[in-house]
C-alpha cells in the first residue's frame, strides 16, 4: 500500500532538483502493525539562523507511536528540525522558522501558540545529560509539579513509575535524595529521559541521546526507546547508523538543509532510492 | 651563545624578577599584617567590645563603632544585594539582544570603578543635605550603592557560566521562564552568586570615604539609624590621627578587627567558590 505523504509537491527529477525545492516523499507502509496515524505534519518548513537558511523547505510526517530517526552529516539540519518541533529555538533571538508544523492538525508555529503548554506536550532529551542541580527525586518531580498538583503519595508513585520506565529505579531507589549530578553519565541521561516521560508528553524528541554514552548505557537507552514507542511518537537524531537501523521504524536522511529521502527504516537501509542516501549509509561521504 | 642558551638565560632573568616581585608583594602584606597584629592585639581586650569610644584619657572601647559598622554593612547588603541580583539576572537572562543590556553593563562598569568618595558626595547631596543632618541611613545607602555593581557583575558572570543546555532542558519541560531562572539557573549558580555577595561585603566593610559624608561619626552608643552613627573606618581615621596614645591604641585594634574581618570574608568567599556543590540535596 502506498501513501503519498506529500501532496504539496510535484515529483521532480532527483538529479536535477534545484535548490530550495523539496523532494516528493512517499512511504510504503509494509510494517506488520499496519498503517500508522499521522501525528505531526511538516509543510514547507524553512529555518533561518539570522540570514543563513538552515532548512530549505522540509515536507515530512511523523507517525503516532512510531520511532522516526533523522540521519545525515553534521550541519545537515536534523537537530535544527528537532528544535523546531518544541520551538526551543525561540529562546534565541535571530532564529526563526517559516512554514507549517501541524501537531494533531494545529500549527505550532502560530505566534499565539502557548510555548509552555506546547513543551509540556512535546518532551525533549538532549545530547549532553542535563540533570537539574537538585535531588534525583526532585529532578523527576519538578516537571510533574509544573502542571499537576498531586498528593505526596501520588507524586512518589509517579516518580517511581518514571524511573522504572527509564530502567533507573533499581540503581537509584536508595538514594533518591542525592543530587542528580552524583550519577554517572549514562545514569544521568536515563534520569533526563525519565524526567521527560514523567510529564506524560505525547511526543518525545531525542537529540543524539547516546552520543556521550558508553556502549552499555547506549544499549539500555535503545531498549528504553523500544519500550517507550508503544506510548509515544518518537523522533531521534543520531549519528550512529546502526542505532537508526536498530531502533527506528522510519528514517529520514537529510543533507544540507534538505530532506533527501524518507521511508521505512528497512527500506532506507536495504534499498535506498537516492544515490546520496546510499553513499551516506555505506560511509562513502558524510 | 646558542639560541637555546640565550633562551635559558632569558628564562632565568624573568624567573628571578618574577620571584622577586612576588616576594616583595608578600613581604609588604606580611609587614602590614605583622604591624597590625603587633600593635592591635594588645588593644583587643574585652573592654574593646563592650565599652563605647572614650574621651581622650578615659577607659573605653569600640563597641559603638563595631555595632555601627555591622549594622550599616548589613543594611547596605540587604538593600544592595536584591538590586544587584535582579539587575545581573536581567543582563544574563532577559537582556540578550536588547540595546538596553549593553548600556546597563557599561554604566555598571563605570559604577564599579567609581571612586567611593564620589558616591559619598552623591548621597550627601541627595540625603544628608535635604534631611539636614548626618545619618546611618545615608551611610547604609552609600554603601549599598557600592554593593550593587559588584553583585551585578558577579551575578551576570555566574549566570552566564550556567550551560545553556541546562536552561534549554528546563524550558523543554514547559517550565515558565521565571521558574527556570529561580529554580534552575539560580540553583546552579548559587555558590558563585553568594561568593559575589561576600566579596561585596568585604569591599564595603572597610570603606571610609562614603561614610565621612553620610554617617559621619558618633562618640556615643547609638542605635538611631536616623542620626549619625559611629563606624570602624571613620573611628580609625579620627583616632589614628589624634595625638592621644590610648586613642591610637584603639585605632590599631579597630584596624586589626576590620582587616581580619575582610580577610575571613575573602577566604570564605574563596572557599565557597571552590566548594563542589555536587551534594546539593533537597
Amino acid at each position: 500500500m502506498t501513501i503519498d505523504v506529500s501532496a504539496v509537491d510535484t515529483p521532480t527529477q532527483n538529479s536535477a532538483r534545484p535548490l530550495g525545492t523539496t523532494p516528493m516523499v512517499s512511504v510504503n507502509h509494509t510494517a506488520e502493525r499496519g498503517v500508522p496515524q499521522t501525528k505531526v505534519v511538516i509543510k514547507d518548513l524553512r529555518f533561518y539562523y539570522k540570514n543563513f537558511e538552515a532548512l530549505k523547505g522540509i515536507n515530512l510526517e511523523l507517525y503516532d507511536r512510531r520511532v522516526t530517526a533523522f540521519i545525515g552529516p553534521s550541519g545537515c539540519g536534523k537537530s535544527t528540525l528537532l528544535r523546531i518541533l518544541n520551538r526551543i529555538y525561540d529562546l534565541y533571538p535571530g532564529q526563526r522558522a517559516a512554514g507549517q508544523v501541524l501537531v494533531d492538525g494545529k500549527d505550532i508555529l502560530d505566534p499565539r501558540q502557548d510555548l509552555n503548554l506546547l513543551r509540556a506536550r512535546i518532551g525533549m532529551v538532549f545530547q549532553k545529560p542535563t540533570p537539574f542541580p537538585m535531588s534525583i527525586y526532585d529532578n523527576i518531580a519538578f516537571g510533574i509539579r509544573l502542571y499537576e498538583s498531586l498528593s505526596a503519595q501520588e507524586l512518589d508513585n509517579r516518580v517511581e513509575q518514571a524511573l522504572r520506565r527509564a530502567a533507573l529505579w533499581d540503581e537509584v531507589k536508595d538514594k533518591l535524595k542525592q543530587s542528580g549530578l552524583s550519577l554517572s553519565g549514562g545514569q544521568q541521561q536515563r534520569l533526563c529521559i525519565a524526567r521527560a516521560v514523567a510529564v506524560k508528553p505525547e511526543i518525545l524528541l531525542l537529540d543524539e541521546p547516546c552520543s556521550a554514552l558508553d556502549p552499555l548505557s547506549t544499549q539500555r537507552v535503545e531498549e528504553l526507546i523500544a519500550e517507550l514507542k508503544s506510548d509515544y511518537t518518537i523522533a531521534i537524531v543520531t549519528h550512529n547508523m546502526q542505532q537508526a537501523a536498530r531502533s527506528s521504524d522510519y528514517t529520514a536522511f537529510m543533507y544540507l538543509g534538505q530532506l533527501i529521502e524518507f521511508n521505512e527504516t528497512e527500506a532506507i537501509f536495504t534499498h535506498p532510492k537516492e544515490r546520496q542516501t546510499e553513499d551516506y549509509i555505506t560511509g562513502r561521504f558524510g | 651563545m646558542t639560541i637555546y642558551n640565550r633562551r635559558r638565560a632569558t628564562n632565568l632573568v624573568i624567573l628571578t624578577l618574577s620571584i622577586f616581585a612576588t616576594g616583595l608583594g608578600l613581604l609588604i602584606l606580611f609587614l602590614i599584617l605583622g604591624a597590625l597584629l603587633y600593635h592591635g592585639i594588645p588593644a583587643l581586650t574585652p573592654a574593646t567590645f563592650i565599652q563605647a569610644t572614650p574621651a581622650p584619657g578615659n577607659q573605653g572601647g569600640l563597641s559603638n563603632a563595631i555595632f555601627g559598622s555591622v549594622v550599616m554593612t548589613l543594611v547596605a547588603t540587604l538593600v544592595g544585594t536584591p538590586v544587584g541580583i535582579l539587575t545581573g539576572t536581567y543582563l544574563a537572562e532577559y537582556g540578550r539582544g536588547t540595546w538596553l543590556a549593553p548600556l546597563v553593563r557599561f554604566v555598571n562598569d563605570i559604577l564599579l570603578s567609581a571612586p567611593s568618595i564620589v558616591i559619598g558626595v552623591f548621597v550627601y547631596t541627595l540625603m544628608v543635605v535635604p534631611m539636614g543632618h548626618f545619618s546611618a541611613w545615608a551611610g547604609s545607602i552609600s554603601l549599598a550603592i557600592l554593593v550593587v555593581p559588584v553583585v551585578v557583575r558577579t551575578t551576570e558572570d555566574m549566570l552566564n557560566l550556567v550551560p545553556s543546555g541546562l536552561r534549554e532542558a528546563a524550558f523543554a519541560l514547559g517550565t515558565p521562564g521565571w521558574k527556570v531562572v529561580v529554580m534552575i539557573t539560580y540553583r546552579a549558580a548559587l555558590q558563585g552568586m553568594m561568593t559575589g555577595v561576600m566579596l561585596a561585603v568585604a569591599r564595603i566593610a572597610g570603606e571610609t570615604a562614603p561614610l565621612l559624608f553620610t554617617a559621619l561619626n558618633n562618640q556615643f552608643s547609638s542605635t538611631n539609624m536616623n542620626g549619625p552613627m559611629a563606624n570602624l573606618p571613620v573611628v580609625i581615621f579620627q583616632f589614628a590621627m589624634s595625638p592621644y596614645a590610648d586613642w591610637q591604641r584603639l585605632a590599631w585594634g579597630g584596624a586589626l578587627l576590620i582587616t581580619f574581618a575582610i580577610l575571613f570574608l575573602n577566604i570564605g568567599a574563596r572557599f565557597l567558590a571552590n566548594w563542589s556543590g555536587g551534594s546539593t540535596s533537597r
